[in-house]
């Protein structure tokens, strides 16, 4: 036993708690449950709802549990007649001014108060006066605010101080008069904001899309992983007869703790968007029509049947969603390998390729994202990261906040970050020239012989600045984000950045684009990878040079519009002969383009898996009914696979398809493969690129947030409409 | 000395006998033929027939689309769809009940927080096409409306009671 051991007794039950734990620390890890309104175990304590009083041996008064920190030998008696008597007079304090509008409050059925109030309420209430009413606020697009129900537990005013970093809520007035209000009319617009409706105990703050809507008792809940990025955030889903009605986080300390981004929470919404594909399509005569399932598939196979015997087998190129399960992607993977061309990607907004034969064996940050809060120096490249990935942004602000990393960024521009971070901005400087400049700087620091190729870099403050950053501490981390992934030199600034991490010790990851990037690597939808990630001795054609170059056929998989999701204009579909789009969506561009489309479903209404940006392997059955006639996408594909008479395409489940998958990666050697196995080189070319950065908005990322028309309501969807 | 009391009720069937003079007492009393429907026998303020939503005096639909009817019913006869109101408030899109699956038990008006879904006096109705065992929301609007003076003074009938 470790010499911080505290030894307390919680009604005659001895509880083991560490050293300046509270009360209600020990006795939640032990499932002695105490209630509370304020408690929550990711915020700071408040010990401001009383809700939680016990009685504690030789205290003169009953003490509230969530704030009293443990003593040796303390006794505390959680249901002694004395801290029953306090828990009922504080409900009944809080229930004198809460209204009695549970049937048409949203949060019936899931209110903390309500269930509190079942075992600590009185049947008749002694208060006669009148009740307060509170004035509601405007919290934007997707909070609803009923504030006379607000029992003022202040969660959400301290998940704006700890957790967004930004204080939209705040409280006003005291006693009876205070008010939970914004600083500023309608600025909840933090890209976590929404949690503030899973942590209101009460219905004063609900999600406002789905206001009305629905019951929390009468829809049945299915676990999914998010597909908007690449953290690979545990929800659930809330479906009612068949339909997603709304999703909520389902807790994974590993992973996103209990928090989702606004994105998780709302993009789903574009399932039920109108240009849903309801049925098969087949064009004829011009004109794309309604058909059955089979009548579609066998066109579907003649088509590019007929194209790899008149121009070969490498007229033929599979383009994947980044955000296709590992079943798609694999199912896929086989086709094509088994079609005889090896022209198949899914990394559709990078257009630097030359450096791909280094690649790890899948992309990812090279660490458990658990162990981010420990980093001590790291160095971002090229990323929005609160826009692209929201949750390792939350994750990195929790290293620099509470455990005193220090962060640096090297993008474009700067961005806002609500953590004191060290951010060196390019403002139309070139990225390569910088990074030469902060390796160099980094190899000065650290007395290292200089490597080759960079040694007549010029080194500034400003680079010095960066590598001291990155150098602080034992623990240190190189990421690489979107915009990086974008750049037209990416292959360059993958090599420096290998070699600044090698240089500082640190782990290097790249942040990938999509929900399944890494899962696209080990499941064979890369061009120079076999299904298990093994390099292929001939690659094929990758993402840009397939539209680079006009090819017989195209085969889209998964949820792709045109010409969003490209990096390229996608001007070359237009002039191919055969397109089988398999989206669940029809853009109106591949309206006008594809020949065949089947519709599949999103990632709600398929069982499948993702691998996120750790590697971890997540899989989840289906959640939703399928909207019309779509069927999940590893089903279409291997009755594609069936039709073109492959051999090995009887898998019976998704289950199945994801074994066959994974037991062709060597998970040992490629999990966390931050082991970059390629030795690092760098070399210092710098020629400034014109334009070299796309920026994507963060609520224009994929096709369904795009769809989504809450986000768009929001001040990140009004911006993303514009420029930036 | 209860045993001895039990064995002795037991072989005199004393139990049997009497109920058989309940029996025996009605052989003699006389008999009610009602000319049904021409006559009718007095009905309960209770009585649990066909369904209506009511509406406030000021014409303001009563239900608030809460669903605790929905939940309460055990035999799935209801379903609703609720969503926000022109005018903000919380409606029903969709207020169905199933007249086949429906067991006539009153849990739903018992349920109701607001006196919206009553089930009326009525008991003399009947379909003629498929799908008319669906009461929708303005079929049972539309009963409300016609019958609100007979079901407010049934509701003001029983209130002592409730």
């Amino acid at each position: 036993m470790s010499d911080d051991a505290v030894n307390i007794v919680v009604d005659g039950v001895p509880v083991v708690a560490r050293k300046g734990q509270m009360i209600m620390q020990a006795t939640d890890r032990q499932g002695i449950y105490i209630p509370r309104f304020c408690y929550h175990e990711k915020l700071s304590v408040a010990a401001n709802c009383r809700m939680c009083l016990v009685e504690v041996e030789k205290a003169p008064k009953p003490m509230p549990a969530c704030a009293t920190p443990v003593t040796e030998g303390m006794k505390v008696f959680t249901k002694s007649p004395r801290a029953i008597s306090a828990q009922k007079a504080t409900m009944e304090f809080l229930l004198i001014n809460h209204p009695l509008d549970c049937p048409i409050c949203d949060q019936g059925g899931e209110c903390e108060l309500q269930d509190l109030a079942m075992g600590f309420g009185r049947d008749i209430a002694r208060y006669a006066e009148r009740k307060r009413v509170v004035k509601d606020k405007n919290l934007g697009p997707l909070v609803s605010t009923d504030m006379t129900r607000c029992i003022h537990c202040t969660r959400c005013v301290r998940f704006g101080q700890e957790i967004q970093g930004f204080p939209q809520l705040g409280t006003t007035g005291r006693g009876e008069h205070m008010e939970i209000t914004t600083y500023v009319e309608q600025s909840v617009d933090h890209e976590l904001s929404a949690n503030i409706v899973d942590l209101c105990p009460v219905g004063a703050l609900n999600n406002k899309p789905f206001r009305f809507r629905g019951r929390s008792w009468e829809m049945t809940q299915h676990a999914l992983v998010s597909p908007h990025d690449a953290v690979g955030s545990n929800l659930y889903a809330h479906v009612l007869r068949g339909q997603l009605m709304r999703i909520v986080p389902r807790q994974n300390d590993e992973i996103n703790e209990t928090w989702i981004s606004d994105r998780d929470r709302f993009g789903f919404e574009g399932i039920y968007s109108e240009d849903r594909v309801q049925q098969p399509l087949l064009r004829v005569e011009g004109e794309l029509r309604p058909v059955d399932w089979e009548t579609a598939l066998a066109a579907a196979v003649d088509g590019l049947s007929q194209a790899r015997d008149r121009h070969g087998p490498k007229s033929i190129g599979f383009l994947a969603s980044p955000s296709s399960t590992v079943e798609e992607f694999f199912l896929a993977a086989q086709i094509a390998r088994a079609l005889g061309t090896d022209n198949i990607d899914h990394r559709l907004r990078q257009t630097d390729f030359s450096g791909q034969d280094r690649d790890a064996a899948f992309p990812g940050i090279g660490v458990a994202l658990t162990d981010i809060d420990k980093l001590q120096g790291i160095l971002v490249i090229g990323s929005h990261l609160r826009a692209e990935v929201p949750l390792l942004a939350h994750r990195i602000r929790t290293a620099a906040i509470k455990g005193g990393a220090k962060v640096a960024f090297l993008n474009p521009q700067r961005f806002e970050y609500l953590f004191p971070a060290l951010q060196h901005a390019l403002d139309g400087k070139d990225l390569l020239t910088e990074m030469c400049g902060v390796v160099h700087a980094c190899a000065q620091i650290s007395n290292q012989s200089v490597p080759a190729g960079i040694a007549t870099a010029s080194v500034s403050d400003d680079h010095r600045a960066l590598a001291r950053a990155l150098l602080n501490g034992e623990r240190r981390a190189v990421f690489l984000g979107h915009l990086a992934q974008r750049h037209p030199a990416y292959s360059q600034i993958i090599a420096l950045a290998r070699v600044l991490a090698q240089l500082s010790g640190a782990t290097f990851g790249v942040i990938t684009e999509g929900a399944n990037a890494a899962g696209a690597y080990l499941s064979g939808a890369v061009p120079h990878r076999h299904s298990g990630g093994e390099p292929r001795s001939h690659a094929g054609l990758h993402a840009r040079s397939m539209l680079d170059s006009v090819l017989q056929a195209y085969v889209l998989l998964g949820d792709i519009d045109a010409p969003e999701d490209f990096a390229k204009g996608p001007a070359s579909l237009q002039r191919s002969e055969f397109i089988v789009a398999i989206t669940p969506h029809l853009s109106q561009a591949l309206r006008s383009v594809a020949h065949v489309v089947l519709p599949i479903g999103t990632f709600a209404e398929t069982s499948g898996t993702y691998v996120n940006c750790e590697g971890r392997w997540q899989s989840w059955a289906g959640a939703a009914k399928p909207v019309g006639e779509s069927r999940p996408g590893w089903k279409v594909l291997r009755v594609l696979g069936n039709l073109f008479g492959l051999p090995g395409f009887e898998y019976a489940t998704s289950e199945e398809v994801r074994d066959a998958a994974k037991v062709l990666c060597n998970l040992e050697a490629s999990v966390l493969s931050g082991a970059h196995a390629t030795e690092a080189h760098a070399d210092a070319r710098s020629a400034a690129i014109a334009a070299p950065w796309v920026h994507v908005p963060i609520y224009q990322s994929d096709a369904l947030v795009r769809r989504s028309a809450s986000l768009a309501k929001t001040n990140g969807g009004q911006l993303a409409i514009g420029a930036l | 000395m209860q045993g001895i009391r039990n064995f002795i009720k037991t072989y005199l069937l004393l139990d049997m006998f009497q109920g058989l003079w309940v029996t025996l007492k009605n052989m003699f009393r006389p008999k009610i033929t009602i000319n049904y429907p021409e006559e009718k026998t007095p009905q309960s303020a209770r009585f649990r027939g066909l369904h209506a939503l009511r509406r406030y005096p000021n014409g303001e639909e009563r239900c608030i689309a809460c669903k605790l009817c929905e939940a309460v019913c055990p035999a799935l006869a209801i379903t609703i769809e609720s969503d926000v109101s022109n005018d903000g408030t919380r409606r029903t899109t969709r207020y169905d009940i199933d007249l086949f699956k429906c067991i006539y038990c009153g849990f739903c008006e018992e349920a109701c927080p607001v006196d919206a879904i009553v089930e009326t006096r009525l008991h003399e109705y009947h379909m003629e096409e498929r799908g008319e065992n669906i009461m929708s929301k303005d079929k049972l609007l539309a009963i409300g409306d016609r019958y609100e003076a007979m079901i407010a003074q049934d509701r003001a009938a029983d209130a002592p009671y409730r």
